[in-house]
This record gives structure tokens, C-alpha cells and sequence, in this order.
């Protein structure tokens, strides 16, 4: 039985109930009473700064008065008006640079009221129950095909469907999701709730999903805008930026989505090896999640490897100071120079970077960092663009996701903006209504 | 320190807080453990005539409205009387005050309105040593049915009647404690004082259901599926009663009759207020059901603390001292002017203000593309909801204008004279001023 001093990459670090303690809810579910009192904090601001700060536009005030006068259904309601994937966002959302992140009880107390877990109280509960809690309009006749079940795809479908249009969903994968299913860190996951999300919002009807179906491969964009009134492509980055230096293709070097992926898709964390130091690259959410969950896992040594100093990096205050507390070390300022071992990683060579303000440069100062596993989280790529014009790296679309085809419309990850769940869930919603307009001919 | 030492028609307390008649002074232990927590006085639980004593219902017999985290504002009642033998209660009166003479105990009575019924147990309670009577004529709920209570204090006439007879029979303060249930608190105000009433007290409680049950239709609290009206207390209470206190305060008629004041006292705050409004000293009740004895020591330390920062040796020195300052609204001075005036460093923007007063007031606060909240002094009359509502306090201030400043709003020179309704143009009934 291996333990957290094991040498290399070895499975069952840890006895199965700390695992299963360590991969608990990060946030657990308020209670009844704890939402009830959270909610009383709300002070119902005029034109509150947290529904601005959604990308979503829910009216959180609203629900949270909702929740406070006994109605979490009706409360859990106003956020699937605006965000139909409310549950998942009430997990994974960056709340702190979001809608708490501008409570007014954050500028007064630096408490903010309790958003996220208040809008998953209010989810939770309307989820509990049976049914659907939206009604499809009359049929339209109208077929469309949304590419990508993720987030972006999903939402994009709800919507379509709930006016009345068929939609046909086709997910590459094995299963719908998208990043909530493949991509989000299992403490913030819990009870496969990606998974019963989607199986929720399906309930809506009109919504047929076809899983295997990979644009570039067995799917044509201009075919489905020939075989479709409509397309929306809500595709997620397929390809993992390298590290571009010696040693990359050493073995144990891997990349942190396709490890996250794995262990979200895994029965028993104990079966997953892992190594006993462990070495992140990145500074996103990606590789703070990778990088936690090596230390869940039993890594006894892990490492986030930064480029940047901490204000510059993608993860939030708030992220960090999870992964500190998990054990983890984060170094800021340094970038990889090469991966060292004969066949597999033993260890890695960082350079110390400086920016004198002519761009980040190495300082020619290195050191080395011991490592039976290196994790590649420095950014992910589109690999599928439909032959559309691309803004950057990514699908140039208008404010309602409208490509350079008129038939196509996109959003989520392979469009500009933030590559994040509940941006995503606007995009799919914003292009589903420009959809319906424009195959409505309404406004 | 300050000393808090009470002086109430002739009975010391060594403070000014008295637990009111009610659960809490129902019977000796509880009445043992007050004094021993510190509380000044005690009014014990009403006594009813000799004979069976009066029963309760058994089921619940308060109900509660709550504010933000579920903290108590107010609480309804009905309870009746002590539903204890008289003797019983005669007794443990006896050996309380024996063993605590420096406290005040007060005998709280309730008795059918005949002559008889108060000639009979007004020597029995004097034989306790009790230092003085309560007379119940304010409990609205059930012994009101029974032509008690506060059947008997909303009859002026029968208010003065049966006061005269305890002043006949019993030869100590005699308090009468008034019903809020009334339309002119100085109508019976101004009975006791005729029947020879040596105090009043007030508030009782205020007729009240507290909610109705949505999924059984019933008013609450519920008796198997039934409620009936309760007598409403506690800190939601405590703006009407100081209303009728200074009602009685001023009044030329009962202008000097001493008042212990009841309703919502809570803090030692509110106890200031009610005694600064002519009382004597205070009466508390739904403060202790919903915290315990304990709070005597913040009302205690609270008071000492305030008087020493104004310079006040005891609690004779400022009781009364508001009473000057409540008027007639004819009588307030029109030439005042205020604006609202905003602390940008305190404002935490939430934006209350500004929903306050767009939707419903003078449209008199701007909002800027960043949320900077400001007031328009054009339009603003100074009506105080945006601070009512701000959630910082002292973030919001109304500030006066001086005397030959221009009112934007109105394009006058605030005058420095004082100015009031009764000589303003406008109006009809105007006398020229003299």
C-alpha cells in the first residue's frame, strides 16, 4: 500500500475516507435556518452592483428576498429566467470577482452577503422536486443544431427549446456537460451534479442529444447549415499549449485539463496514481484545480510554477489562498527552462522572470524543482473554427454571437471574453434569443 | 458613578428598572432570581378575588413578529391573570419583600368592579408589606370579556370610581395602570388622578393578532384552530407608548402625576428616553421573556455611563427633561430648513436612498454612472427617509441652513426668526402675529 512518501507516481496515497473527505463539497449546502439568515443580510440595493457583476443578469436581490420570505422555489425560479445552469454556477462561478466581489456588505464589512450558496440553496431545493419548472412554447417547425453540449451548448439549447424550436444537440464526447462534466474541480462537483443538471434541463423537451459528434471528423459545419435552419457552435478549446522547452515529451509530463478530466471521470479516486512531488504550470483556475487535487490525492509535495507575480495571475485571491491552505506552494516568477529525466520526469529546471517593462524576460537565474509529475496549464487552443473568421485565436462573433456566417452563430469558449461557466451560459442564452428573432422574423 | 437610585411616590429602588406585571413576577423563584440578577422593583403578577383561580389555555399563548435574523420586535400575549391561588401568592409576597427590603414590590390587582370584591382583598395584600398597588385596568384579552381589565380603563368614570376605593381601603401608593385601547389616553389619565391615584402606568398591551396561519386560516397563536385578539408588547410597541406618556406629561390637567412608563423598554437607551418623557422610572417585561434577567446589568451600566457623560447626579435630574419639547404640529417652526447631506466616505452605495426617494419622495438624490449618490438641494424638503432607510448609520445627516442662506428649492432667505402655522399666510384660521 503506498502512502504520501512513496516514491514516482503511485495510486492510493491516502486511506479511502480521507480521500472521500478531501473531495467533499468545498462549500457545503446552507441549511434551511442558515439561509434564512444569510439572506436577511441582503440589503435589496437599488440597481445592485452584483446584478451587474453577473454575467448573467440575475436579479439577486429579487431572489434573495425570495428566500427570505419562505419561497426558494420561486427564488430559484428568478435565477433559471436569467441562468438555467444557476445550479452549477452557484458552485463554480469566481463569485468573489463577481457578484460578491461588489456586495455593498463587502465595501462596508468585508463580508459580502452569501450569493453563491444562497442561489444554491434556492436551486438545490426547486431541483429536489419533480419536474421541470418551464413549459415549452408551441412548436415552431424551426430545427436547429447546437454543436457542444458544455455550458454555452446547453443553455443555448434550453432556450431554443422552451420557444417552441427542435433542437438537436451533438456533443463529441461521450457525455453532455461540457467543462461542469470534464473540466471543474470534483470538491466543487459533488453528487454528480453535472451530470443531473443536464438530465434536469433536458426535461424541458425538444432537445435531442447526440453524443460522438466531432466537427472536423464526422461532422461538417456546412453540412448542418444546409441540414438546419440555424447553427450555434459552442465548442470548447481542444488543444493544450506546450511548454516549449527540452524534456516536454518526458514521461509524466501531462497536461492538467486531460488529469481533471480524468479524475472527474473515475469511480475511485484511489485507483488514480499520482506523484509524490507534483508540478503545476499555469496561474488560471485550471491549474489551481489540478493542483489542489494532486495534494487531495496524496501528493506530498505540489507546486503551482507561475511566470507572473500574484496580481497578474489568472486565479483569484481567493483561489490562491484555497491552494495554499490545501498545502500547496505557489511560486510566482518563474517560468519552465527544461524538464529533467532519462525517460520519465525527475525533475524541472525554472527560471526566475523579471519585467522591467519591455515585456517578461528570464533573469538567467534557475532552480530545480524535484517532479514525478509536470501538469501543462498555460492555456488551451481552438482546434475547430468551421473555417469562420476568427477574432485572434478565437470565432469573431457580434454581441448576440452572430459569426461570419449567417446561418452560424457561436459562443462559449471558442469565442472571445472570459472563459468562464457563466459567461458561457449568457452567450448561449443572448444567441438563442438572436436566433429566434431572427427565425421568427420578430425583435 | 452615577446613582441610579429611584424615588417613585415614596418607594426607593436602587434603580430606576422595574419588572413589570407579567410571567417573569408570576411567582417567588422567578421574582428571587430577578432581584438577585439586580432589577430595581418588582410588580408582581396581577391577583384575581379569592375563590378558584382563573385558568389558561393550553396551547401556546404568545405570538411574535420578528425582524432581520429573526430578532424579536414584537410579542402578543393571552395570558390572563395569575392562575395561582391567592393565598399562595399573598404568602410568597410576604417572605419576598421580607427578604428583600431595599427592592420595590408592587402588588398588581384585577377584581370585579364592585366595592365589595376591592374592600376584600386590598388588606390582605397590605398585610404582605408590599410597598404600594398596581390596578389592572389594561389587559384587553379575556378578563376583558369579563367586564375587567380593560373593560374597566375604557371607562373614565369606573377608572375614577374604583381608584377611589383603593385610596379609600388601602393606605399606600396606589398606580393605575392604563390601557392603550383608547382613543384619548388623557381621558383616563385624568380619572385615575380624580380618584386619588398617586401614579399612573403605562402602556398595557395593545389589542393585536400577530399573524394568520395560511395553511389553517387561523389567527395566531392558534387554540385548536381558533385565536383570539392578544395584547401586543415589546420593542415595536415603544413609539406608541412614549406618545401617550408625553400626551399625559403635558398635559395641563395631569400635568406633574408621576408615570411609570411601560412599552418595549429594552436597553438602557430606551429607558432614558421613556423617564427624559416625565416617567419616573420604567417597567419591563418582553425584554426579559426574550433575553432573561440578565439585561438589568447593560440598563444599569448603560444609564450610569450616559448620566456621567452629561453631568447628571441622579435620575431626578432629567426626568421630564423632553417634556418641554413635544408640541403641537401647529407649533413647530416653519422657518427651519434642512437638506440631506450625504457622507461619501461612510456611503457603501447600495443605492436605498436613492430608491427611497425616486419612487416615493421628492426625486431629490442624483445617481452617477459609478454610483455616486447625491442629494439635489432644489428639490429637497428634507422629510429624513433617506436616512430612515440608509443601512450606515450617520451616513446620511440632515444639516440646517443658517439664518439668510438661500433655499434652492423655494429661492427664500431663510429667516432667522421663529415662524410657525398659526400665523402662516396660508392659512385660513391665521391670527396676525402680536
Amino acid at each position: 500500500m503506498a502512502n504520501v512518501m512513496t516514491s514516482g507516481i503511485a495510486a492510493g496515497r491516502l486511506p479511502a475516507d480521507e480521500i472521500a473527505e478531501n473531495f467533499d463539497d468545498l462549500h457545503p449546502p446552507l441549511t434551511p435556518h442558515e439561509a434564512v439568515v444569510a439572506s436577511d443580510r441582503c440589503y435589496f440595493c437599488h440597481d445592485a452592483p452584483c446584478v451587474t457583476a453577473c454575467p448573467t443578469d440575475i436579479d439577486i436581490p429579487l431572489f434573495i428576498r425570495q428566500i427570505s420570505t419562505g419561497t426558494p422555489e420561486a427564488a430559484a425560479r428568478t435565477i433559471f429566467d436569467s441562468n438555467i445552469l444557476g445550479g452549477m454556477c452557484a458552485r463554480v462561478c469566481p463569485t468573489e470577482d463577481l457578484c460578491e466581489g461588489v456586495c455593498v456588505r463587502e465595501v462596508a464589512e468585508g463580508k459580502p452577503v452569501e450569493i453563491g450558496r444562497l442561489q444554491r440553496h434556492a436551486t438545490d431545493t426547486l431541483m429536489a422536486q419533480q419536474g421541470h419548472p418551464f413549459a415549452r412554447a408551441a412548436e415552431t417547425g424551426k430545427k436547429i443544431a447546437v454543436v457542444g453540449a458544455g455550458p454555452a451548448g446547453l443553455s443555448c439549447a434550453h432556450r431554443l427549446a422552451m420557444m417552441g424550436h427542435a433542437v438537436t444537440l451533438l456533443e463529441a464526447k461521450g457525455k453532455a456537460g461540457g467543462l461542469n462534466e470534464f473540466g471543474i474541480a470534483a470538491y466543487k462537483a459533488t453528487d454528480d451534479i453535472a451530470a443531473r443538471e443536464v438530465e434536469w434541463l433536458m426535461g424541458i423537451g425538444g432537445i435531442e442529444l447526440h453524443t460522438g459528434q466531432i466537427l472536423g471528423d464526422n461532422l461538417k459545419l456546412d453540412e448542418l447549415a444546409n441540414m438546419f435552419d440555424a447553427v450555434f457552435l459552442g465548442v470548447g478549446l481542444g488543444g493544450v499549449n506546450a511548454l516549449g522547452v527540452a524534456g516536454d515529451d518526458l514521461g509524466g509530463v501531462h497536461d492538467a485539463v486531460r488529469f481533471i478530466a480524468h479524475l472527474r471521470q473515475t469511480d475511485d479516486m484511489q485507483d488514480l496514481p499520482i506523484g509524490r512531488n507534483v508540478v503545476v504550470i499555469g496561474g488560471g483556475m485550471t491549474a489551481v484545480d489540478a493542483a489542489v487535487q494532486s495534494k487531495l490525492l496524496g501528493a506530498q509535495n505540489v507546486t503551482i510554477a507561475y511566470r507572473r507575480g500574484r496580481e497578474q495571475m489568472g486565479a483569484s485571491r481567493y483561489e490562491q489562498d484555497l491552494a495554499t491552505s490545501k498545502g500547496v506552494q505557489i511560486m510566482f516568477n518563474v517560468q519552465p527552462k527544461a524538464v529533467h529525466g532519462a525517460e520519465t520526469v525527475e525533475e524541472i529546471e525554472l527560471e526566475y522572470t523579471a519585467d522591467d517593462g519591455s515585456g517578461l524576460k528570464g533573469t538567467g537565474e534557475t532552480v530545480r524543482v524535484a517532479a514525478d509529475q509536470v501538469f501543462r496549464a498555460i492555456g488551451q487552443t481552438l482546434t475547430q473554427d468551421g473555417g469562420l473568421a476568427l477574432d485572434g485565436r478565437k470565432i469573431k462573433v457580434t454581441e448576440t454571437g452572430r459569426t461570419s456566417n449567417d446561418k452560424v452563430w457561436a459562443g462559449g469558449d471558442c469565442t472571445p471574453g472570459d472563459d468562464l461557466t457563466v459567461v458561457a451560459v449568457a452567450e448561449g442564452r443572448d444567441a438563442a434569443m438572436d436566433i429566434h428573432a431572427t427565425l421568427m422574423g420578430v425583435k | 458613578m452615577a446613582d441610579l437610585t429611584t424615588d417613585f411616590l415614596g418607594i426607593k429602588s436602587p434603580n430606576p428598572f422595574w419588572l413589570a406585571s407579567a410571567p417573569p413576577t408570576d411567582k417567588e423563584y422567578n421574582v428571587r432570581r430577578a432581584f438577585e440578577a439586580g432589577w430595581g422593583g418588582v410588580v408582581w403578577k396581577t391577583l384575581g378575588a379569592e375563590g378558584p383561580p382563573v385558568v389558561n389555555v393550553n396551547g401556546p399563548r404568545y405570538g411574535a413578529i420578528y425582524g432581520a435574523d429573526r430578532r424579536l420586535l414584537g410579542l402578543n400575549n393571552i395570558e390572563l391573570i395569575t392562575d395561582r391561588p391567592l393565598e399562595v401568592n399573598l404568602e410568597e409576597m410576604t417572605r419576598v419583600k421580607a427578604d428583600y427590603p431595599d427592592r420595590a414590590l408592587i402588588a398588581s390587582i384585577m377584581v370585579p368592579c364592585e366595592e365589595q370584591a376591592w374592600k376584600d382583598i386590598l388588606p390582605r395584600v397590605a398585610e404582605t408589606g408590599a410597598d404600594g398597588i398596581e390596578l389592572n385596568f389594561g389587559c384587553p384579552h379575556g378578563m376583558s370579556e369579563r367586564g375587567m381589565g380593560a373593560a374597566v380603563g375604557q371607562v373614565p368614570e369606573y377608572i375614577e370610581m374604583v381608584t377611589r376605593w383603593c385610596k379609600q381601603y388601602y393606605d399606600k401608593p396606589v398606580i393605575v395602570k392604563l390601557t392603550p385601547n383608547i382613543t384619548d389616553v388623557r381621558k383616563p389619565a385624568a380619572a385615575a388622578m380624580r380618584g386619588g391615584a398617586d401614579a399612573v402606568s403605562l402602556i398595557n398591551t395593545i389589542n393585536s393578532i400577530t399573524s394568520v396561519n395560511l395553511d389553517t386560516m387561523s389567527p395566531e397563536p392558534s387554540i385548536d384552530g381558533k385565536g383570539s385578539h392578544g395584547g401586543y408588547c415589546g420593542p415595536a410597541v415603544k413609539p406608541i407608548a412614549m406618545s401617550m406618556v408625553s400626551e399625559i406629561a403635558r398635559n395641563p390637567e395631569t400635568h406633574g402625576l408621576p408615570i411609570s412608563g411601560i412599552g418595549g423598554v429594552t436597553t438602557w437607551r430606551d429607558a432614558a428616553e421613556f423617564m427624559a418623557l416625565g416617567c419616573g422610572n420604567v417597567q419591563v417585561c418582553t425584554a426579559v421573556m426574550t433575553y432573561g434577567f440578565k439585561i438589568v446589568q447593560e440598563m444599569i451600566s448603560g444609564l450610569s455611563q450616559w448620566m456621567d457623560e452629561k453631568g447628571h447626579q441622579s435620575t431626578a435630574d432629567f426626568i421630564g427633561m423632553a417634556v418641554p419639547n413635544v408640541t403641537d404640529w401647529q407649533y413647530l417652526n416653519l422657518n427651519y430648513v434642512a437638506k440631506a447631506k450625504i457622507d461619501q466616505d461612510a456611503c457603501i452605495s447600495c443605492g436605498r436612498c436613492f430608491a427611497a426617494c425616486e419612487d416615493t419622495s421628492h426625486q431629490a438624490i442624483a445617481m452617477s454612472e459609478d454610483r455616486t449618490f447625491t442629494v439635489i438641494d432644489e428639490e429637497c424638503v428634507a422629510c429624513n427617509l433617506c436616512v430612515d432607510v440608509c443601512p450606515v448609520e450617520d451616513c446620511i445627516s440632515m444639516v440646517p441652513m443658517k439664518p439668510g442662506e438661500v433655499d434652492p428649492r423655494t429661492g427664500k432667505v431663510v429667516e432667522k426668526e421663529y415662524a410657525n402655522w398659526t400665523t402662516h399666510p396660508n392659512n385660513p384660521g391665521a391670527v396676525a402675529a402680536e
